[in-house]
């Protein structure tokens, strides 16, 4: 069973914040899909090793050299929702006065 | 007749005759999205100008004969990176993110003279069976406007289904490409793990994403396949494999193939009518010279949970990109850096993603990896082995592709397992990398395309383009076209 407290310490870790209704809607959606999920657990998997990728290719290395495709320092800021001085911006890294800890 | 119903060798040599200019095929795709867009919502962006005036550049130039692709409309789907061309993935958190660089297959097909008609509807991030997951809208199917058209790659199938453009490019992690195909009647197909470049793929399950093809008629496919396949410097996981020109493999006959058809896929929880209509497709593959064979992939019913689990965990991964801080959606009214993220993210996506997230994460966290990522992982492996040695003996595996037709518009949305088991069929394809298609195989007493799976060894797509043109021109099944029945309002 998937307890609510689970739920919030899951989404903690995945830096989502939810909503009373949005915890509760997940709570039981994540215990039925985690429940089917356990299902695995009838499977004899004893020395059978883990396929975590499927690429026939082995160590593809490159050479040690700059790529460039022709994009600039501009072409790359132009999607940042807050720029200065040619650098990205973003709030300061500590609270300012309140707090909420 | 629209002019994008004839084949892509009719229309090249049209083109290379002076008979027709690749504006006529620009603006008749234009004139049909401006027809049955409203209802149908496939495109989150039509490249209106940008494609008319490439095929203005394009007739001034002149098509040669061997530019087989020039002047031919195609779009992505939204997952897909076009450069300055919004790009969203389906989501708020990419409501305004235009890239500054084009995927490779996107840069391939454009140096083949192809043409960028716009971005397809896709669920948010590729994760759902029905589009409706989309931030932007739900898009409906032209065979039932009060259908889904299946998904993730729904806008793309109803886009091509429906006359709007030629073809269209899709993404496949467990079914995205091959279920919505079935569901609009048109062929498409997941290449093996490694043949298409995925760099500018906007990354969900990195060990089972791929680029792939849809279009109504086979060799169509082959042709856009052979020209977007191949090694990438900038994808390690791309094949150095030979590619093969796919389009020989059309017209060779069949005869001696050995199918192997799963029992499971015609088990409990198989619509009895799709059950029949793949039956009378195995029956015209004998009739053609197939070889059929029954056999078993007993660990079929394993696939969903374990896919669940490992699938999810790599999107967990992979979205932890999306922060608010380089680009897209970034959240008002933060007190902090962690808040910047924790806001955005939770502002920018929506439910299915927020689930999968979860999941991912919870399969990852301490205490849990061995029970669920490890476990999942060993299952996979057992997974590739039972069709490995299925395709060992056998040149193709046929069954449905999904376990029922297009289902109404808002009746499972509520209900995120039951929308999981519609990928069962198809998400072992992708947990042994192998290339998977679904072929128009008729329709269902409703009206609706049921489609047939064909699954073939890792880099043979030449066996299924094969057999897939071979079962085409016995059934001609692409001739009936999507009625844009329903959809009252």
């Amino acid at each position: 069973m998937i307890s609510k407290n689970d739920v919030t310490h899951v989404a903690n870790l995945a830096r989502l914040s939810l909503s009373q209704d949005e915890i509760d809607r997940f709570t039981s959606q994540l215990d039925q899909i985690i429940a089917m999920e356990d299902e695995l657990s009838h499977v004899e998997t004893e020395g059978v090793k883990p396929t975590t990728h499927i690429t026939d290719e082995v160590n593809v290395f490159r050479n040690d050299v700059v790529v460039n495709d022709g994009i600039t320092r501009e072409d790359l800021l132009s999607n940042v929702p807050e720029t200065k001085d040619g650098l990205i911006k973003v709030p300061s890294i500590i609270d300012k006065g309140e707090t909420d800890a | 007749m629209s002019l994008l119903d004839k084949d892509l060798e009719t229309l090249h040599q049209e083109l290379v005759a002076g008979d027709i200019k690749a504006t006529d095929l620009v603006e008749q795709s234009l004139d049909t999205i401006e027809q049955r867009d409203p209802q149908l919502n496939a495109f989150i962006t039509v490249n209106a100008q940008q494609a008319l005036a490439d095929a203005v550049a394009l007739d001034e130039k002149g098509i040669k004969a061997e530019d087989k692709l020039a002047g031919i409309p195609i779009a992505y789907k939204d997952n897909i990176v076009t450069k300055n061309i919004l790009t969203t993935a389906g989501s708020k958190i990419l409501n305004n993110f235009e890239p500054v660089y084009d995927a490779t297959v996107v840069e391939k097909l454009s140096q083949a003279g192809m043409i960028n008609l716009g971005k397809t509807n896709m669920d948010e991030f590729a994760m759902g069976s029905s589009t409706e997951s989309s931030y932007f809208k739900p898009t409906h199917n032209p065979w039932d406007l009060d259908r889904v058209p299946g998904g993730s790659s729904g806008g793309s199938a109803a886009a091509v289904a429906a006359g709007e453009v030629f073809a269209a490019l899709g993404s496949d992690t467990g079914g995205s490409i091959r279920q919505p195909s079935a569901y609009n009647g048109i062929f498409g197909i997941k290449p093996t793990y490694g043949r298409v470049s995925r760099w500018g793929l906007i990354a969900f399950g990195s060990s089972f994403d791929q680029i792939g093809v849809m279009t109504k008629r086979v060799k169509d496919s082959a042709y856009i396949l052979t020209a977007m396949s191949g090694k990438d410097a900038k994808d390690s996981t791309s094949s150095k494999q030979e590619v093969p020109d796919f389009t020989k493999f059309v017209g060779q006959d069949i005869k001696g193939l050995r199918v192997a058809v799963p029992d499971e896929f015609f088990g409990d929880g198989i619509d009895e009518e799709v059950k029949t209509q793949v039956e009378k497709g195995l029956k015209v593959l004998e009739d053609l010279g197939a070889v059929i064979d029954h056999v078993q992939l007993p660990y079929t019913k394993y696939a969903v949970p374990a896919y669940y689990v490992l699938a999810s965990s790599e999107a967990s991964s992979n979205l932890q990109r999306f922060d608010g801080i380089r680009y897209g959606y970034r959240a008002e009214d933060v007190k902090n850096l962690e808040d910047v993220y924790i806001k955005s993210r939770s502002e920018g996506f929506g439910s299915e993603v927020k689930r999968r997230i979860m999941l991912g994460t919870f399969a990852l966290s301490a205490g849990f990896y061995d029970a669920y990522f490890n476990k999942a992982a060993k299952v996979r492996t057992l997974i590739k082995q039972d069709y490995e040695r299925v395709l060992a003996d056998h040149d193709l595996i046929v069954g449905p592709t999904s376990p029922d037709t297009a289902f109404k518009i808002g009746a499972i949305v509520s209900d995120p397992l039951k929308l999981y088991y519609k990928d069962i069929l198809t998400i072992s394809s992708n947990m042994a990398g192998v290339p998977s298609a679904s072929v128009p195989a008729g329709f269902d007493s409703k009206g609706l395309p049921v489609g047939m799976q064909m699954v073939a060894k890792r880099f043979d797509e030449g066996t299924i383009f094969k057999a897939a043109a071979a079962f085409e021109a016995a059934t001609k099944y692409y001739e009936v076209k999507p009625s844009f029945k329903g959809g009252a309002r």
